[in-house]
């Protein structure tokens, strides 16, 4: 399984074995990643799995929908390399993917 | 001291209750009793990809096993709470077990709203509230297959469509005279009935429903107009009641729900309540409110556990919704009752558009279709009470944070 790096909010490093045909979310979920909340489970629809690529991962991905910039344009503190982590599909070429989860999440 | 807790229903709600106890340094015991014999898990999917076999059961559950095993929370599968004795401070449960609790928390949810004219009692009727009825739906539907659904609401439309994708002749039955009328504006509820119909989805609105016939299992439903309409299988979506008899019984006071205070006590110093079984009082509102959605029994659940633990935390938010039909996804922030207009923005013949709700010059509500970016402004915009103007808020073109005149929250005079 592509293992891949969590920042988690407090600063700690979280590497997990994510399961692939999950999203993102779904793995961070599963493995109790702080502060990916995740309310609606992957509709798009409540911004609250916010996450930073990391910068030489962030072009690898693939681009974001206009529901996801939508959604990102209003959460809170954007930022050029910011993805829903319930948008990212896992493929083995994620292996080594490294992302910062945001401080707080939502419409705040 | 606190030294056990029990959490009732293993719901959006309960679930969530336990994580946040644990989070916050609760190291009592901590229980959780579920009716359902799964692992807790998200119910939105069930209308929509989980029916359609898109999403599969290991994915469901918030969290895996070894999530309660290593936070040391008893999980009671399959286990419903039959009585509740606050005088004691004993719940029992169906195995004749009894827990004694120095903090309960009721999650009970909300049951599907039965059907009561004649013939409701057919095999072949169907509700879709846990993921039992969803397999029961499974094994009744084919592709081919007729199938009616009463209710054009959320559960209505979403089964409707996903129905439809799976290759089902649909028809839709509304009582109405428009779907969703209850939650969206005549434009938003004219959308969706388009999408449905283009689909090749019947539907039916100002239709009552009078009877269900059939030899032993439904084979029709007959309407007031007298008209007769076939079915293999019949869904019923006519919305939800809160489950308030563990309560009720108790003798805890309930009206539309279980009667809980900002801090989501019961009138019982040591139960709380949270989620959908509730009715709380809105300071945002000035009212009492019994909300129905994911966010809010995870918003009032995390409340309820902080206050379990003597924090003072008020639950008091805007509430939000979603809705995916087909490929279209309807966000609502707020509830647009009691407003004084409704604003336009965008049109729905271009597939993208919303629906603002002013009180007065403040945004309270927004219904946004395809439009995620209305939705997340709107949803901040609410929350800070802001107020806007109406001729900007009906330019499209110009975004909805532009149109604020002023925050209500923050209007106080600055300077002379």
């Amino acid at each position: 399984m592509p293992r891949i790096t969590f920042i988690e909010p407090g600063g700690s490093r979280r590497v997990i074995d994510a399961p692939i045909g999950l999203s993102l979310m779904e793995a961070a979920v599963q493995n109790g990643v702080q502060g990916i909340i995740a309310l609606c489970g992957g509709a798009c629809a409540c911004g609250t799995c916010h996450v930073y690529v990391a910068a030489d991962w962030f072009p690898r991905l693939d681009r974001r929908e206009e529901m996801e910039e939508g959604m990102l344009e209003c959460a809170w503190e954007p930022r050029d390399n910011s993805r829903l982590s319930c948008q990212i599909h896992i493929t083995a070429d994620l292996d080594g993917l490294e992302v910062t989860v945001p401080q707080r999440q939502g419409a705040i | 001291m606190i030294s056990t807790i029990v959490v009732v229903g293993g719901g959006q709600a309960g679930a969530q209750a336990v994580d946040t106890l644990r989070r916050e340094g609760f190291a009592g015991r901590l229980l959780l009793i579920c009716d359902e014999p799964a692992l807790p898990y998200q119910r939105p999917p069930l209308s929509k990809k989980y029916l359609s076999g898109e999403l599969t059961a290991e994915r469901l559950p918030f969290r895996h096993r070894a999530f309660y095993d290593e936070h040391r929370i008893e999980l009671k599968l399959g286990s419903k709470a039959v009585a509740l004795d606050p005088g004691a401070r004993r719940v029992e449960l169906d195995s004749g077990e009894a827990l004694t609790y120095d903090r309960l928390l009721l999650c009970l949810g909300a049951t599907a709203r039965r059907l009561t004219c004649p013939g409701a009692d057919l095999a072949g009727m169907h509700y879709l509230r846990t993921v039992a009825d969803v397999t029961l739906i499974q094994a009744a539907i084919k592709p081919g297959s007729r199938v009616v659904i009463i209710g054009g609401g959320y559960i209505g439309l979403e089964t409707a469509a996903t129905c439809r994708h799976m290759g089902c002749e649909v028809t839709v039955l509304e009582l109405a005279d428009r779907v969703m009328n209850r939650v969206v504006a005549p434009c938003v509820s004219e959308f969706f009935a388009q999408e449905h119909r283009a689909r090749g989805i019947h539907i039916l609105c100002n239709t009552r429903v009078t009877r269900i016939e059939g030899a032993g299992r439904v084979e029709r439903v007959l309407c007031a107009d007298g008209s007769e309409v076939a079915a293999d299988a019949l869904i019923v979506g006519v919305g939800a009641v809160p489950a308030t008899a563990l309560a009720s019984g108790a003798g805890l006071a309930c009206d539309n729900g279980i009667l809980v205070d900002e801090y989501c006590r019961t009138h019982d110093e040591a139960i709380f309540a949270a989620g959908d079984c509730t009715n709380h009082p809105s300071v945002r509102f000035g009212r009492r409110v019994r909300i129905e959605s994911v966010d809010n029994a995870f918003e009032q659940a995390k409340t309820a556990a902080l206050n379990m633990l003597d924090r003072k935390i008020a639950h008091d938010r805007v509430p939000w919704f979603w809705s995916d039909q087909f490929d279209s996804k309807l966000l609502i922030a707020g509830l647009s009752q009691d407003y004084d207009r409704q604003v336009l923005r965008g049109e729905p013949a271009s597939r993208s558009f919303s629906v603002c709700y002013l009180k007065g010059d403040e945004l309270i509500a927004v219904e946004a279709i395809n439009h995620s970016k209305d939705y997340m402004a709107a949803r901040k915009l609410i929350a800070e009470r802001a107020r806007l103007n109406p001729a900007k808020l009906a330019d499209p073109n110009i975004a909805l944070r532009e149109a604020v005149t002023e925050p209500v929250s923050r209007n106080t005079p600055t300077g002379s």
